[in-house]
């Protein structure tokens, strides 16, 4: 035993150069103290220290629980450009089939932790969506498919690749016809592979699905201008926008691309003091419908009646041709007036998936001039090119038994196509089936063979969002799982042994690369690679003509019956979108942000519905057959309709979101060639059953007090800082006895515009992203115990039949006189010398009491060990979902206080580099993780201290006030009064 | 002074010294009745499922509990504020009836100074339960560290509280132990069981009642008195500041320090009240534990009783005088109206409105009734702290953090734990120790009786 404690000692002595035989003896006098002997001799009094001081230790030792010994593995060869403890970040780009954004991937030791939006890329800035942020957790998630299976036995891909080709062949060759199911394909590489890949076999078919579709758009532009696109909407250059069932700021289409442009009209501290007036019809209460100036309920069976009788009043007023149609039942002139005096500066627009409605508000948008400063046709959004009836076709096809092979990639039809037995009939009659996706889903192991692809960020891609603005994927971190990506697959089952990666190379040399100003291919593809995106010039095509016969077609053919019963809307959700997230636990938690709950889809019905059949809250309704809900009684639903939320039900799934709430796809019906987003009943039925909704907020008034401050423009124009009263008259109370405190290098602060936030969630996710928040489940959330570190409330006020509604993103206010600091015993929450609340979280014994002074009530507590603990199995539970987790910021333990600490981590880590750097900080320079997430610029973070700092500019603004001002508790986060445009109502 | 005419003898049935010692040893030398094990089974049965309940608190986490992110605070902070009103009785009883010179305490202050005791134990377990890391709690302790040093944070009132609370257990403590010694060893002297003869002895702490030991004896009250005496004010003073430093509607007043003093004497009488009838009943303590007693008790109560009950109008004024919306709508909208109606309106009735029955000299005579009026007086107190600690947070300043407090088992299961601790207690006490200060007692036998005038 002793040689053995010796051995290591010896090496460090001679190492040392010591005398070994003084340490020798030194350890032997040490060692004696162990020796059996000297237990039986019993003790002196000499040596009761001693062995009290041993029996101590021994007893601690001894009793204390073992922790576990965890490994960090140092490189063996350190790559050059990392260093342990800095960030990378790549450029990339997202985009799954639904939803692209140009983004950077924050890496830390080789795992990418966090996305980022890529200021470079125009299309969405540094905004992001929450699914974006959102996607990181999915690369770490237990769920995806770890190897290829063949009948559902797992094989290696040399196997799989040999058999899938000769089947190829065998098809090809007897003539068979083969068919490519793909989502919507961004990547033009990709689709010049697919192609050749295509050209390959005598009958084959490319068809493209999206489960959300935007087809009847894609349509009607096809009919209407002959180009099959969905143009771009430039909110930027409007002064109206009338909205239906169209929820740009949400869902429709790309709310990331559009909140900016919208929001950048919505300002009107320029110089006309002008903004944007915008006004939204809808059934259910939406993201857009909430930031509307006026919103006004119709029924999704109104909205063709509206829009002819709109179409007409606009043509009565602009010479256009004027069709017979009923009246709708509000006077819409005074709308097509305010529409016409801002001819060529107005949008109308649509969200409902029929093309006749699309044709029809093309033709308004004709007559109102809006083609193509407002909406270009050119510079189109690719982002879905789905056409309904092709799959519908397909179907049909697969069912017929004339597809002798199927191959499917990033889609999940068995889930989110409407007939899916249907589907499932017809993939049974196939010969040979091939799925390709990420995640467990419905679809999987229905297939014979399953070729799992890499997560976005394993995989080498480029995309076209826009016509001629290209963006580039890269891997960020070597597939954690035997996973290949969808065009590895195709170039090997091609025959070709070349990689994607140099496929994709070469496509950009011949493509892209002439059109670039550089000389050296090379150098044009690190510069392209390192920013993530390249743009160039599009030759422009020759204006349009609008082929009328469509809309003639439409108008006369138009009989529109309307339902007494009960419309059901289906519409996508803010959180989960198609569903294809829905395995991610922060988006499953991620409160919807009008509801203001989650885990869960509801049936939003009305309030005066509520009464009549007799909801409450959770009550669960009988819509259909198999489709029984918790009613969520909605102020500003449209009587009569009730809206229910895609992207739940999932049956074959990771465990986040299996048996969560109901599928609804099953109930899109196919009509008039489109997906019909909705149907309609007689009456739902009460089942007198009531289940707990996992709600954030459960009360929507403000009660009268000045929470959300507002105004109208018209009082805007006069009085700036009209609908802020109440922050002087505080102000002017504001005494003290204390002398002021000083801050004399930084004093962080924080500005929101209430104006600005749209409240699409997208802070949300980033901070939990970039502060390792941890999940709680539904059951945590209904006991209220949500850890959001940034929330957004919402609110509403005046008539609750139709609501106006506030958002308000609520973080830590960083009070100078903070309430929670002087009631902590162990002073475990302090304030900085730069003003910043600080939360130390090995001092925090737990005591609550701050949580209970903070009059905003943003402390979070963690009433149970949410770390590695298999009653919160999400993803701090796994190491692989752990990898997602921030290095910088310390994961907290059970029992301990915690809130929003303005990224701290952030701070530090910029004003470091200033410091290295010997400068200054710069303003903006460092962004917390909320503002840089947000696509509507509403957030904005800096030094107080910096007269010329944008948040002291904002800080001295009119409109700014402090939350909860009159308690005195000086905060450091400012909000600015919302205001909403009245103008232009009364022309 | 004494008018004999008027007020009756202390101590009834003109006992002798001998006889006196003899009735209240007796009930530790005869094996208890049936009603006593049954009670300490059921006292053990609620300290058990309390001690299950601390259990899955300390091993899972607060979490167990039905508190929230708004509502951080719940029964458990509402029983802490009980017991720690309970927990006045004694020492109140003992110091401002010693220094009003009631002698008439000495019949009841033994019992009540160990209802303190158990009481101040039993609310001493809810703020360290409560600590989110109970095994960092010594963090709350001032000491020098080589942690910087890291020092307490002062200003903080639960730093207070810990203070105010571990100053006052200790003095009550004591107060009540060195109280016993001459009893104590008058039972050493009187058993014969060997067993008893050395435990008591060893608690004894070597008394022989010499003259010397007599008066260090009564000196060393009067300090214990002297310092007890600031203690009773200073403790609940202290946990009212708990509330009083906060800034939520309903907390943030100034009335609270002696608002929370009075309720705590309050709800500690009328426990005191509560044992008291049952003592005196089980016992047959009546000779000793006269009507008299109950009735004075009684006087105190109904006098607190209007203390209270403007107390509660006061605060109802000035929320509507300061003109602050928040304490507006939590006493308007939240606590006379609203959610918690039930809780309110059961604190009026039952600490402001039943009370008023002890203006009647039967009520005040009735055992019944004063057990009926003691209770409820312990249950409004209960509900007033409910309704200060809940109401309050739950809808505060921002209404989308209002939420709806509900308690679970394990919530319970810690209350009817420190109820069970509290029961075997106060059984074990019956049992081991002289529910009367025997020495004390022998010294007002006198007063009122015949034989003086």
């Amino acid at each position: 035993m002793k040689t053995d404690r010796k051995n290591p000692k010896e090496s460090e002595n001679l190492a040392r150069g010591e005398n070994e035989n003084t340490s020798e003896s030194n350890n032997n006098r040490l060692l004696d103290l162990f020796e059996v002997d000297f237990v039986r001799q019993g003790t002196s009094r000499r040596d009761f220290l001693k062995v009290l001081g041993f029996s101590f230790a021994s007893a601690a030792v001894l009793a204390s629980c073992k922790r576990p010994v965890l490994k960090a593995l140092p490189y063996i060869i350190q790559p050059p450009e990392l260093t342990p403890g800095q960030a990378l970040y790549y450029a990339s780009s997202y985009y799954d089939g639904h939803e692209y954004s140009g983004i950077l991937v924050k890496t830390r030791d080789g795992r990418p932790i966090k996305i980022e939006g890529n200021a470079l890329c125009s299309f969405n800035k540094e905004g992001t969506t929450a699914r974006v942020q959102a996607s990181v957790l999915s690369l770490y998630d237990d769920a995806r498919l770890k190897s290829p299976t063949e009948d559902n036995l797992p094989v290696s891909w040399e196997i799989i690749d040999k058999k899938i080709t000769s089947e190829l062949t065998r098809i090809n060759s007897t003539g068979g016809e083969i068919v490519l199911l793909t989502s919507s394909i961004l990547s033009p590489s990709t689709a010049k592979l697919i192609n050749e890949f295509g050209a390959r076999f005598k009958n084959f078919k490319w068809v493209q699905y999206d489960a959300i579709s935007y087809s009847a758009v894609l349509e009607a532009n096809s009919i209407c201008f002959g180009r099959q696109v969905i143009p771009d909407y430039h909110f930027r250059n409007t002064s109206v926008v009338v909205s239906i069932n169209a929820d740009f700021l949400g869902t429709w289409v790309s709310p990331v691309h559009f909140i900016p442009d919208y929001i950048s009209r919505r300002k009107p501290d320029n110089e006309e003091k002008d903004m944007l007036l915008h006004i939204h019809f809808e059934s259910g209460m939406s993201l857009t419908g909430a930031n509307a100036d006026i919103r006004k309920k119709i029924k999704p069976s109104e909205e063709k009646i509206l829009l002819i009788d709109l179409y007409n009043k606009i043509a009565e007023k602009t010479g256009g041709e004027i069709f017979p149609g009923v009246p709708y039942r509000e006077d819409l002139s005074e709308l097509a007036g305010n529409l016409i005096e801002s001819k060529g500066k107005a949008i109308v627009l649509s969200g409902t998936n029929n093309v006749d409605i699309q044709i029809i508000v093309n033709g308004i948008n004709l007559l109102l001039g809006s083609y193509t400063e407002c909406i270009d046709l050119n510079n189109s959004l690719n982002i879905a090119s789905g056409i309904d009836s092709n799959m519908e076709n397909l179907v049909n096809e697969l069912n017929n038994g004339t597809v002798n092979a199927l191959i499917m990639y990033n889609v999940n039809p068995v889930y989110d196509y409407p007939d899916s037995n249907k589907f499932l009939a017809g993939i049974k009659k196939t010969e040979l089936t091939i799925n390709m996706t990420v995640s467990l889903n419905e679809t999987v192991g229905r297939c014979k063979y399953e070729c799992p692809v890499h997560h976005y960020l394993e995989l080498w891609d480029d995309s076209e969002i826009i016509p001629g603005q290209l963006s580039l994927s890269q891997p960020c971190i070597n597939p954690i799982f035997d996973t290949r990506s969808f065009q590895d697959s195709l170039l090997k089952w091609t025959g070709k042994s070349t990689p994607y990666h140099n496929y994709l190379i070469s496509n950009w040399e011949k493509t892209y690369y002439p059109h670039s100003a550089f000389s050296d291919f090379r150098k044009f593809w690190n510069e392209s690679l390192g920013n993530g995106i390249f743009s160039y010039k599009v030759p422009e095509r020759n204006s349009f003509n609008f082929n009328k016969e469509g809309l003639n077609k439409v108008m006369k053919s138009s009989s529109n019956v309307l339902s007494n019963g009960y419309e059901i809307i289906i519409s996508e959700s803010v959180s989960l979108g198609t569903g294809l997230h829905a395995n991610n636990p922060w988006l499953m938690e991620l409160p919807d942000p009008i509801s203001r709950q989650c885990w869960e889809n509801v049936a939003a019905v009305s309030l005066t519905d509520a009464k009549k059949l007799g909801l409450q809250m959770g009550s669960l309704v009988k819509i259909a057959d198999g489709l029984i809900l918790p009613a969520f009684i909605q102020p500003g639903q449209t009587e009569g309709t009730i809206s229910v939320s895609l992207g739940y039900g999932h049956t074959n799934s990771g465990p986040v979101c299996k048996n969560i709430g109901v599928n609804m796809y099953p109930f899109v019906r196919i009509s008039e060639r489109n997906k019909m987003y909705g149907f309609s009943i007689d009456k739902p039925d009460n089942t007198l059953k009531r289940k707990q909704l996992a709600l954030t907020q459960e009360h929507y008034s403000m009660e009268g007090r000045p929470i959300v401050r507002e105004t109208v423009l018209s009082k805007y124009k006069k009085d700036p800082s009209s609908g802020n009263e109440f922050h002087k008259e505080f102000e002017s109370t504001h005494k003290t006895l204390y002398p002021d405190v000083k801050y004399d290098g930084f004093r962080w602060g924080l500005s929101i515009d209430l104006n600005s936030c749209v409240g699409c969630n997208s802070c949300v996710i980033a901070c939990q992203a970039e502060n390792n928040i941890p999940v709680v489940g539904k059951n945590e959330v209904i006991r209220r115990r949500i850890m959001h570190w940034i929330k957004i409330d919402r609110y509403y006020s005046d008539n609750p039949d139709n609501p106006l509604v506030y958002f308000q993103p609520l973080v830590c206010q960083h009070c100078d006189n903070a309430p929670c600091e002087n009631v902590c015993p162990v002073s475990a929450t302090n304030h900085s010398s730069e003003g910043l609340n600080q939360m130390t979280y090995n001092r925090c014994v737990g005591t609550k009491y701050c949580i209970n002074n903070c009059p905003y009530k943003v402390r979070r507590f963690n009433w149970y060990r949410y770390t590695n603990n298999k009653a919160f199995d999400f993803n701090t539970a796994s190491d692989l979902g752990k990898m997602v987790l921030n290095p910088d910021v310390t994961v907290r333990e059970r029992g301990v206080v915690e809130k929003c600490s303005l990224c701290v981590q952030r701070i530090q880590e910029k004003k470091l580099q200033a410091k290295l750097e010997n400068r200054r900080l710069k303003d903006y320079e460092i962004k917390t993780a909320c503002m840089q997430a947000c696509p509507s610029g509403a957030i904005v973070f800096g030094n107080l201290n910096d007269r010329n700092s944008k948040v002291s500019r904002l800080f001295t603004d009119p409109r700014k006030y402090a939350l909860l001002e009159e308690l005195h508790t000086l905060p450091s986060v400012g909000y600015l009064t919302k205001i909403r445009n009245d103008e232009k109502l009364n022309t | 002074m004494y008018n004999r005419k008027i007020r009756g003898p202390l101590i009834e049935g003109n006992k002798t010294l001998g006889q006196i010692t003899e009735e209240i040893i007796n009930p530790l030398d005869v094996r208890p009745g049936l009603w006593w094990t049954i009670a300490f089974g059921i006292a053990s049965a609620a300290a058990l499922f309390g001690g299950y309940a601390i259990y899955i608190t300390v091993n899972k986490g607060i979490g167990t509990w039905g508190v929230n992110n708004s509502v951080a605070w719940g029964w458990e902070i509402v029983n802490f504020v009980w017991w720690i009103g309970i927990g006045h009785a004694g020492t109140a009883f003992s110091i401002f009836l010693l220094i009003l010179r009631q002698r008439w305490r000495t019949s009841i202050n033994r019992a009540a100074e160990a209802m303190t005791v158990f009481a101040v134990i039993s609310a001493a377990l809810f703020p360290a339960l409560h600590m989110g890391r109970i095994w960092l709690a010594f963090y709350i302790f001032p000491y020098p560290n080589t942690r910087g040093p890291l020092w307490v944070n002062f200003n903080s009132p639960l730093f207070w509280d810990f203070t105010a609370i571990t100053a006052y257990l200790l003095i009550s403590v004591s107060f009540w132990y060195l109280g016993m010694l001459p009893d104590l060893a008058t039972i050493r002297d009187k058993t014969a069981s060997r067993l008893r003869k050395t435990l008591y002895g060893f608690f004894s702490l070597g008394w022989t009642g010499s003259s010397r030991h007599w008066i260090r004896y009564e000196s060393l009250s009067f300090i214990l008195g002297g310092i007890a005496a600031v203690l009773v004010v200073s403790v609940h003073s202290i946990v009212a500041t708990d509330f009083a430093v906060g800034i939520e509607p309903g907390w943030h007043t100034t009335i609270f320090p002696p608002f929370f003093v009075v309720g705590a004497i309050f709800s500690g009488f009328a426990m005191v009240m509560t044992l008291m009838v049952l003592i005196r009943r089980i016992y047959k303590l009546t000779d000793y534990i006269t009507d008299n007693h109950m009735d004075a008790i009684a006087r105190i109560l109904v006098f607190i009783s209007l203390i209270m009950g403007t107390a509660y109008l006061t605060e109802i004024f000035i929320a509507w005088y300061s003109g602050n919306q928040y304490e507006m709508f939590t006493f308007f909208r939240n606590r006379i109206t609203g959610d918690y109606t039930i809780q309110f309106w059961g604190m009026i009735v039952c600490n402001a409105l039943i009370p008023q029955l002890f203006w009647f000299r039967k009520m005040r005579r009735n055992w019944k009734w004063l057990l009926f009026v003691s209770l409820s007086i312990n249950v409004g107190m209960w509900l007033e702290r409910y309704n200060i600690v809940v109401t309050s947070l739950s809808k505060d300043f921002l209404p989308s953090n209002w939420v709806s407090y509900t308690p679970t088992i394990i919530d319970i299961g810690v209350f009817a734990g420190t109820l069970g601790l509290f029961g075997v207690g106060v059984l074990l006490f019956m049992r081991y120790i002289p529910m009367l200060a025997i020495s004390e007692l022998k010294g007002v036998v006198h007063i009122g009786n015949k034989t003086e005038d």
